[in-house]
């Protein structure tokens, strides 16, 4: 009983601290430094569903930047017709349309708008990951496919200014109102804060529900080895594809809260460079554990943030240096290593409190012993 | 020349016999890899509750059958049936599993960084759907697990991650890890290669103990091996089936001796 205490206290511990901390912020970081942290929450978010397929299922998607841009994209329809007020929205104007277009329509109900944003990413996942996965395309191809995907969706987008902003986006979402407050007001920035907190908080339930399931053993099965798990008799196919449509609408979840929180979603928040740093993000706060994605991201992001505001011109020096040293000294991340070092710690307190510890280890002699040595590596059968 | 022509026996038996009925019906399979026909018009068939063992120099296409009988390789053209209703050429890898065809590889093949336990775990949901693999494991099913556990010998190495084990406990645990999905027919291929007389001959044994719950078809190089064990032999040659019967006659007939040199020019790995 007490071991499943601890078990629990480990598990959930650091988690509940984190969470409770974050919930606390508006008590001890100015308006400025919250909605900074705002907007690193989402990234937490994205980074959250990347590891479930990365970390856990081994799949490397370098496409998830464009999954948060869609749903960002999503979302900030919305706002710009709300804040548009009855009119087509400014750059629509610019750019010589006369009415809104039929796609536009549907967006000015916010249901509509969240849902879609959801959806709309999870199917894309859904569809390429069907073929990508039916194909049995793997490891680096996976990856190259999602980024290619990534590329061409962001340069589409800058190319179609009357539909989408082109290069500079979406902007000026600042006179929206929600619930009779302004976009910008500080009561809506505070609501956004905790929503994103309740988000990140849901959204790392579900995936931790996910890998400590058999359904999440499974994941980490075709990872180490996907020929065996199909010759177990699992359709791998179904499988990914569910996955990766969830790490998909994750993503898309995080876009929707960046956006109001930030008032402006461009191509440039959506392409590959944003992908791969959400990879570093990951990286960096250790693979596998859920946990390190959030560490990650917010390590990170105010990294940066505070290196770009002390050091202005020599910060991205910094940041590569940080990226190098943290992969080479610590390939299990941030979170990874502490988790070595604690059991490592564990193990060592545990033999000091026994004897020489008795030798478990023993055959109790196998009713079947298949004893089969290291096979000679042989050319062929 | 006492070698049977087995495939006409059984088949006929089939239709009759209530008790024994067809396992595997393979018809004129023939696979070709880029010109080269790695299985040439192959007649193969087996019975239900079966322990058969398939040899033949390198190149016969034994692994090639294999691969055909669980769905790996698609042949050009032939039919492979899998009991009554089962068409093996249009049915998917995952779901040949399904209607009981096991294939433990040439190597051991685990998950490595999930427990021994959880390995088995993951090889007794394989009817699960997706929505049932959010549930627990039920007693019966965790019972059976560490019944396999112990028949294997890895009870006391349950909650450690397969991927430090010793290759030959890999290798037990491959095999418990299909066994727990009580597969009617159980693909060994080569699973006595590299091990020393004394292992080869209790694993023959254990073939045998296995034999008894399930069909089992062991593709296998070593003669002396195949000797001691088997009863019925099909030995391949260039995709072809040279003959087929009992140890005693394959080891006479010419064809076979002078196939293998005597019988004796594989065993020097």
């Amino acid at each position: 009983m007490t071991n499943l205490v601890t078990l629990n206290l480990r598990r959930w511990g650091p988690f509940t601290l984190l969470m409770v901390a974050l919930l606390l912020a508006p008590l001890y970081l100015s308006d400025f430094r919250l909605i900074q942290l705002g907007k690193f929450l989402t990234f937490a978010i994205v980074a959250v569903g990347l590891d479930l397929i990365w970390g856990y299922g081994g799949m490397l998607s370098l496409g998830q930047g464009l999954f948060f841009g869609l749903g960002a994209y999503g979302f900030a329809m919305y706002l710009k017709l709300q804040s548009s007020g009855g009119k087509i929205p400014d750059f629509m104007f610019w750019s010589g349309l006369k009415e809104l277009p039929w796609f536009w329509a549907p967006f000015s109900s916010p249901i509509f708008a969240i849902i879609a944003s959801i959806l709309i990413p999870a199917l894309i996942a859904a569809i390429l990951g069907f073929f990508v996965f039916r194909s049995r395309i793997q490891g680096v191809y996976f990856s190259i496919i999602t980024q290619a995907l990534t590329l061409l969706v962001s340069i589409w987008f800058v190319g179609q200014q009357a539909y989408t902003g082109g290069t500079n986006g979406i902007t000026n979402l600042g006179s929206a109102q929600l619930f009779g407050k302004s976009l910008m007001s500080p009561e809506a920035q505070h609501g956004f804060y905790f929503a994103t907190v309740v988000a990140l908080i849901l959204v790392y339930i579900l995936c931790r529900i996910v890998v400590t399931s058999r359904f999440g053993r499974l994941l980490v099965a075709a990872r180490d080895n996907e020929n065996r798990l199909r010759f177990l008799g699992y359709n791998l196919v179904t499988f990914k594809v569910l996955v990766f449509a969830l790490s998909a609408a994750i993503a898309a979840l995080a876009g929707i809260l960046y956006v109001p929180q930030v008032g402006i979603i461009s191509p440039s928040s959506m392409g590959v460079v944003p992908s791969i740093e959400m990879v570093v993000w990951v990286a960096v706060g250790g693979r596998g554990t859920l946990l390190g994605a959030i560490i990650g991201a917010l390590t990170v992001s105010f990294g940066r943030s505070f290196l770009s505001e002390s050091y202005p011109n020599i910060w991205q020096y910094f940041m590569g240096a940080l990226f190098i040293g943290s992969v080479l000294l610590f390939p299990k991340g941030i979170v990874g290593s502490i988790q070595h070092l604690y059991e490592r710690w564990v193990r060592r307190s545990n033999n000091q409190e026994m004897q020489p510890s008795p030798v478990t280890t023993e055959a109790s002699s196998p009713e079947i012993i298949v004893n089969i040595q290291p096979s000679q590596a042989k050319g062929q059968s | 020349m006492a070698v049977q022509t087995l495939p006409s026996v059984a088949r006929s038996k089939s239709v009759t016999s209530s008790h024994v009925s067809t396992m595997i019906d393979v018809r004129e399979v023939t696979v070709s890899f880029a010109g080269f026909k790695a299985l040439d018009g192959l007649d193969f068939s087996m019975q239900q509750g079966e322990l058969r063992f398939v040899i033949g120099p390198n190149g016969a296409g034994k692994t090639t059958l294999l691969d055909v009988l669980t769905g790996k390789v698609r042949p050009m053209h032939g039919s492979v049936r899998f009991g009554k209703d089962v068409n093996v050429l249009h049915t998917p890898e995952h779901e040949l599993v399904k209607t009981g065809i096991a294939r433990k590889f040439q190597t051991a093949t685990v998950f490595n960084s999930l427990t021994v336990y959880e390995n088995l775990e993951a090889a007794i949901g394989f009817q699960d759907t997706a929505v049932q693999l959010f549930t627990r494991l039920s007693t019966a099913r965790r019972e059976r697990i560490s019944a396999m556990l112990e028949k294997i010998g890895l009870t006391h190495r349950a909650h450690v991650r397969a991927g430090i084990l010793a290759h030959g406990e890999k290798q037990w645990l491959e095999i418990g890890m299909l066994l727990v999905q009580e597969p009617k027919l159980l693909l060994l291929d080569e699973p006595v290669a590299g091990m020393t007389r004394q292992e080869r001959n209790r694993s023959g044994l254990i073939l045998q103990e296995i034999a008894k719950d399930c069909s089992v078809l062991v593709v296998e190089h070593d003669m002396e091996f195949v000797r001691n064990f088997a009863n019925t032999i099909t030995v391949l040659h260039m995709g072809k089936l040279l003959c087929q019967g009992a140890v005693q006659d394959v080891q006479n007939d010419p064809k076979v001796i002078e196939v293998y040199l005597g019988g004796h020019a594989t065993r020097s790995h």
